[in-house]
Parts: C-alpha cells; sequence; structure tokens
C-alpha cells in the first residue's frame, strides 16, 4: 500500500470547499459499503440544504434498505406501507400544497407490489418528487429478483439466471411513466462516479424546483448497484452495472417538459 | 343551532364529517356506500371549507392516502364497504402502528368474498378482534339510525385525535342507504397550521425552528423497543375500556330476558321488544355502541339480572362470543341470526327468543 503522506497544516477553515452536509444526521449508515444509497441521500439532503427548504420538505421512506432513511436524513420523515409511498405522498402534498413533498422507493417497492400507486400519483401529475433507486434485486430481503433483474440475472430465486420465458421481462417503469401526461421530469441517472453524481445532484435539483411549478411530477430514477445481492465487490459490482445494467436501462433524460 | 334535514345514512355521514372540519377524504367506489364520495364531490367542499376529496386508485391507495395525509396533523378518513375494507387492512395495521388518528367507515355487505352487496353484520370479528396483523385496536362506534351516522363523524374525529389511533364506524347496508330525518351540527373549522403544531406536535409538518424532526414510523426492529411499544399501545387501549365505553338500554328495567344487539339488528330489536311485550314477555335490549371497548361490565351485571340473553346479529355468531366471555357461564346466552345480505324479521326475532330461550 503506498504511503499516504498528508499535509495537515491545510486543514483549516479557511480552506475548507466540502463538507458533509448538516442534513445528514451523524448516524452511521446501515447500507453496504459501496452502496450507491448513500451517496444519493447525500445528494438528496444537498439540494434541500442548498435550496434552504429544510423546514417545508417532507420525505417518505419506504420498505427495503432504505426503511430507515429517516435515521439518516434530518428532516421530517413518514414510513410507508411497501409500495405505497406514492399515495401518501399524494395526501401529503394535497392537503399541505406549500410543502416539498418526495418519496425515496427501491424497484420492488415501485416497481412490483406499489406499480398501481406509482402509475397512477404519475398520471395525476401529483406535484412531487419520486426518487428511484433501482438495483434489480430485492437487497434488504436477501438477494431476491426484482422487476428490474435483467434477462439472465442470477438472483436467490433465480438462481440459474432469470428465465424471461418463465419469469417474465425486466420492466422499465421509468420509459412507462414518462409516456403519461401527469410526469413533467422523468431522467435516469447514476452515482457511481463524480461526474454522474454531480449530474445526479442536478437532475435532483431540477425535480425539487420543478415542484414550485404546479406542472406535474417529476421521476428520477438512480441505476445503482446492490454489490452484496450481486455478490460481486464494490468495484465489480460498478463494472458490472455500467457493462450491464447501463445497457438496459439507458442513462439521460427521458421526458424534460417546461 | 342544528339544522334538520333528511338524509341517506351515508349522506349524512359526509355531510357532518365536511361540517366537523374535515381536512381530507379519500375513496374508492363500492356498493352500498358510494353515496359517500358522490355526495361529497357534489358538495364541493373544497370551495365549502377547503377539504380535499380524492378518488384513489384502489382502497389500498386510499387508505396509504389517509395515513400520508394523517401524519401531517389533518382530520382525514375514508370509507368503504367489507371487500374494500380488507383491503385496507393493512393500512389500518401501520395507521395503528404508527398512532395515527383517522376515521373509517365501513358500510357492511355479506361475505365473505365478493358476497352480495346486502346489509350483513359480518364483519365484527374484522372490526373488533384485528383484522390487519399485529396486537391492535381500532376504537370501534355502530350506528343503528341516520343521526348516529352523522354524530359518529365528529365524534369519530374527536376520539381518534383523542387516542391518536383509527376510529371506525361500523354501519351497514341498510343504515347507509335508508332515509331518517336527522339534526346536524353546525359547520366547525378546520384545524389551523397553528393548532396542529400546538395539539398534535409529532405531525410530520416540516422541521420547525427548536424541535428535532418528527418521524411517523410502525417500524421497530429492536425487539426490545418493539415490546415498549406494544405495551403502551395495550395502555392506551386499556384507557379506552375505562373511559369511552358507550352503550343503550332499551326496556331493560323489569325485564326477564334481555336482546343484545347493535346497528341494523338493534332497531329490529326494538320492534320485536314491542311484539314480546303484547304477548307478556318482559324482554329488553342491551345495545352496545362501541363495540370496542365492549361494554362488558354492562352485560356481566345484566347477566345477574335476567333469566337469558338472545344475541341477535346479521352474522353466523361473532358478537355472542364478546356477551358469553362477559357472562362467562352464569346464564343462557343463545345466538340468533340472519346472514348473507338477509335481514331478520321482529317476528323472527320473537319466536327465536321463544324457541332457543325461554322454552329451551
Amino acid at each position: 500500500m503506498a504511503e499516504v503522506n498528508m499535509n495537515t497544516e491545510i486543514v483549516q477553515p479557511e480552506n475548507l470547499v466540502y463538507k458533509r452536509t448538516e442534513l445528514l444526521t451523524p448516524n452511521a449508515l446501515s447500507y453496504c459499503p459501496g452502496c450507491g444509497h448513500g451517496t444519493t441521500h447525500r445528494i438528496i439532503m444537498e439540494v434541500i440544504e442548498e435550496m434552504g427548504i429544510q423546514s417545508e420538505t417532507i420525505g417518505i421512506a419506504p420498505v427495503g434498505c432504505s426503511v430507515l432513511a429517516y435515521d439518516f436524513m434530518n428532516i421530517d420523515m413518514q414510513q410507508a406501507a411497501h409500495g405505497r409511498a406514492p399515495a401518501l405522498a399524494t395526501a401529503v402534498k394535497r392537503l399541505n400544497p406549500g410543502k416539498f413533498v418526495f418519496t425515496y422507493q427501491g424497484d420492488g417497492d415501485l416497481a412490483a407490489i406499489g406499480t398501481a400507486e406509482t402509475i397512477h400519483a404519475c398520471n395525476r401529475g401529483e406535484n412531487i418528487v419520486i426518487i428511484f433507486i433501482n438495483n434489480g434485486i430485492y437487497g434488504m430481503t436477501g438477494g431476491q429478483m426484482a422487476p428490474t433483474t435483467l434477462p439472465g440475472m442470477k438472483s436467490s430465486t433465480s438462481p440459474y439466471g432469470r428465465d424471461v420465458a418463465m419469469m417474465g421481462n425486466p420492466l422499465k417503469i421509468t420509459e412507462l411513466v414518462a409516456q403519461l401526461p401527469g410526469t413533467l421530469y422523468v431522467t435516469r441517472q447514476a452515482v457511481h462516479t463524480p461526474v454522474a453524481v454531480r449530474k445526479a445532484k442536478k437532475a435532483i435539483r431540477k425535480a425539487f424546483e420543478n415542484t414550485k411549478l404546479n406542472k406535474g411530477l417529476s421521476f428520477v430514477e438512480v441505476v445503482s448497484n446492490c454489490n452484496s445481492g450481486w455478490k460481486m465487490t464494490p468495484r465489480k459490482a460498478n463494472e458490472w452495472m455500467v457493462d450491464n445494467m447501463f445497457a438496459f436501462y439507458p442513462l439521460g433524460d427521458i421526458k424534460v417538459n417546461e | 343551532m342544528k339544522e334538520l334535514r333528511l338524509m341517506k345514512g351515508n349522506e349524512a355521514f359526509a355531510e357532518a364529517a365536511i361540517r366537523a372540519g374535515a381536512d381530507g377524504y379519500f375513496g374508492y367506489p363500492i356498493t352500498p356506500q358510494s353515496e359517500v364520495m358522490e355526495y361529497l364531490m357534489a358538495q364541493k367542499p373544497h370551495e365549502r371549507t377547503g377539504m380535499i376529496v380524492l378518488q384513489a386508485e384502489s382502497e389500498i391507495a386510499a387508505i396509504n392516502m389517509v395515513y400520508g395525509g394523517a401524519a401531517t396533523g389533518k382530520r382525514v378518513m375514508t370509507s368503504s364497504s367489507s371487500p374494500g375494507i380488507s383491503l385496507k387492512q393493512e393500512g389500518i395495521s401501520y395507521l395503528c402502528g404508527a398512532e395515527l388518528p383517522c376515521l373509517i367507515m365501513n358500510a357492511v355487505r355479506g361475505g365473505p368474498g365478493l358476497g352480495t352487496i346486502q346489509p350483513s353484520q359480518s364483519d365484527y370479528f374484522q372490526s373488533t378482534k384485528g383484522g390487519g396483523h399485529g396486537d391492535y385496536r381500532l376504537l370501534v362506534l355502530a350506528p343503528s339510525s341516520v343521526q348516529e351516522m352523522a354524530d359518529f363523524a365528529g365524534l369519530g374525529f374527536d376520539l381518534a385525535f383523542k387516542y391518536r389511533n383509527p376510529v371506525l364506524v361500523l354501519s351497514d347496508g341498510a343504515i347507509g342507504q335508508m332515509m331518517e330525518k336527522v339534526y346536524l351540527e353546525p359547520q366547525r373549522p378546520r384545524f389551523t397550521d397553528e393548532e396542529i403544531l400546538k395539539n398534535t406536535p409529532w405531525a410530520t409538518t416540516g422541521i420547525t425552528p427548536g424541535r428535532e424532526r418528527n418521524i411517523i414510523t410502525s417500524l421497530a426492529l429492536e425487539s426490545a423497543k418493539m415490546e415498549q411499544h406494544n405495551l403502551a399501545l395495550q395502555a392506551k387501549y386499556r384507557k379506552m375500556e375505562e373511559d369511552e365505553v358507550r352503550f343503550e338500554k332499551i326496556g331493560c328495567e323489569d325485564a326477564d330476558y334481555a336482546f343484545v344487539a347493535y346497528g341494523t339488528s338493534a332497531r329490529i330489536c326494538q320492534k320485536a321488544i314491542q311484539l314480546a311485550r303484547e304477548q307478556g314477555i318482559k324482554v329488553g335490549l342491551m345495545r352496545p355502541i362501541t363495540l370496542f371497548p365492549y361494554p362488558r361490565k354492562v352485560i356481566s351485571e345484566m347477566a345477574s339480572r335476567v333469566k337469558g340473553i338472545l344475541v341477535v346479529e346479521m352474522s353466523a355468531g361473532q358478537m355472542v362470543e364478546d356477551v358469553r366471555l362477559a357472562v362467562n357461564g352464569r346464564l343462557k346466552v343463545e345466538h340468533f341470526g340472519r346472514f348473507g345480505g338477509i335481514i331478520p324479521s321482529p317476528v323472527e326475532v320473537v319466536e327465536a327468543l321463544k324457541k332457543q330461550i325461554i322454552g329451551g
């Protein structure tokens, strides 16, 4: 291992260019090392801090690995039943129209058990933000096949790979919701490199800014990894994600209405 | 000043909810209670009071909208009928776990399954013993008139906020559909933002200066913490049992026998009392108004004064179990019921009393 030569003299307040946002609690993240949840949490909280809307924001946590998102996000939060976050968010926003409301959901939550709630919240054009973490697997329950698991991809309930003839096809729900008149902004991002993180943060900022327009729902998919569930090292998982997940779930804006 | 109107039970419930200062209604159409949402939509409550009414994509979405709204300290409600209420059970369990106040109305129809659209009382177990997963209780109010449909909307909201617990108004197709005169309360204002901050400091209204973030959840992964949460819930339910038991006694002073019945069955029994007394049979009615907390003590006391109890229900015999628990073997307790959407006639009820209790 290379020797690290730290020049501690430059660690002075006046040289501070970046720090952990205070909108993340001091609690240690419960996510696996290398998982994209932590980074996504951070950029959402940075956006809320930069917009100065901490006291006006209500977040909805799902069921899945991010069920405890409220342990890390220093804002008022509600925990939803599996898949139901968009229904909660609908009522929160309609009853509190001045607030910023977002859901944070994984692929099983949003694209399997919560498909109806997702599609109808999008179609009604609720003025909320949906952050959708797609890692192609059920992480928390131990790596089962998700609605977004790629063809041939192994999981604990598709141990020989997803056989689409038997198990059905992965669902590109982001392309699907982009078809609906109620969505204003639909984009697919990633957080595996500094460049991707900057782009994803910009997209999340745009999504939250859109809330003020009252013109519909903003939907930000973050294609992420699950190195534990995929049974790969963090680095290998990111490489596999770039080669396979991005090929099926290409990054970029899908719908941008003004 | 109360206003006198002639209304269906479902409409009276909806109108009373607006007047009780409801902030939001979230529902999905199902017979025999679709009049609730139809009435609300026609009333434009958004213009009257600012109340939000939204037709959801399913009963599941509707009850979760109730969860989201309740978690912001608002007076929110839903209504449905038996199959739809079954779909809401997940959400109801979460609402109880997260201790959120809300008002739910079930216009019970005959089951199981898709069953029938005719009135029934076969959801008693589901309403009073759990229904969803986990150890929880709903506070259950059973109206037997259009007037009580109206009264229990306001009372239901008040009790829900008093206990941070869902309140279920257990109606049925008959109470919901029949028209009676009803006295309506004057309009109560909706909660102001200041009142919500003051009265529901736990609500997720956005972090205000000087307070920690509020989290609404039913999750506690540590067993010790979850046990404490359950103990607190149980203490709350015991408190309801001490303070919120409601019932009505009719003709019990000189009674040799007693009917125990709620809702529509209690209305039938009132007529049956008249018929029986014309035949020289002294029978009274004990009508539980709260099905949880259940008036066990009153029934226990009554058991030492009458010779037999007939429990009349539009079910195969559900509440009869609670009456037997209260009586604890000291007295003959029998069940008479019609089900599948059939309402028993007063004559049938008197015959059942003679056959099963007096002559049996």
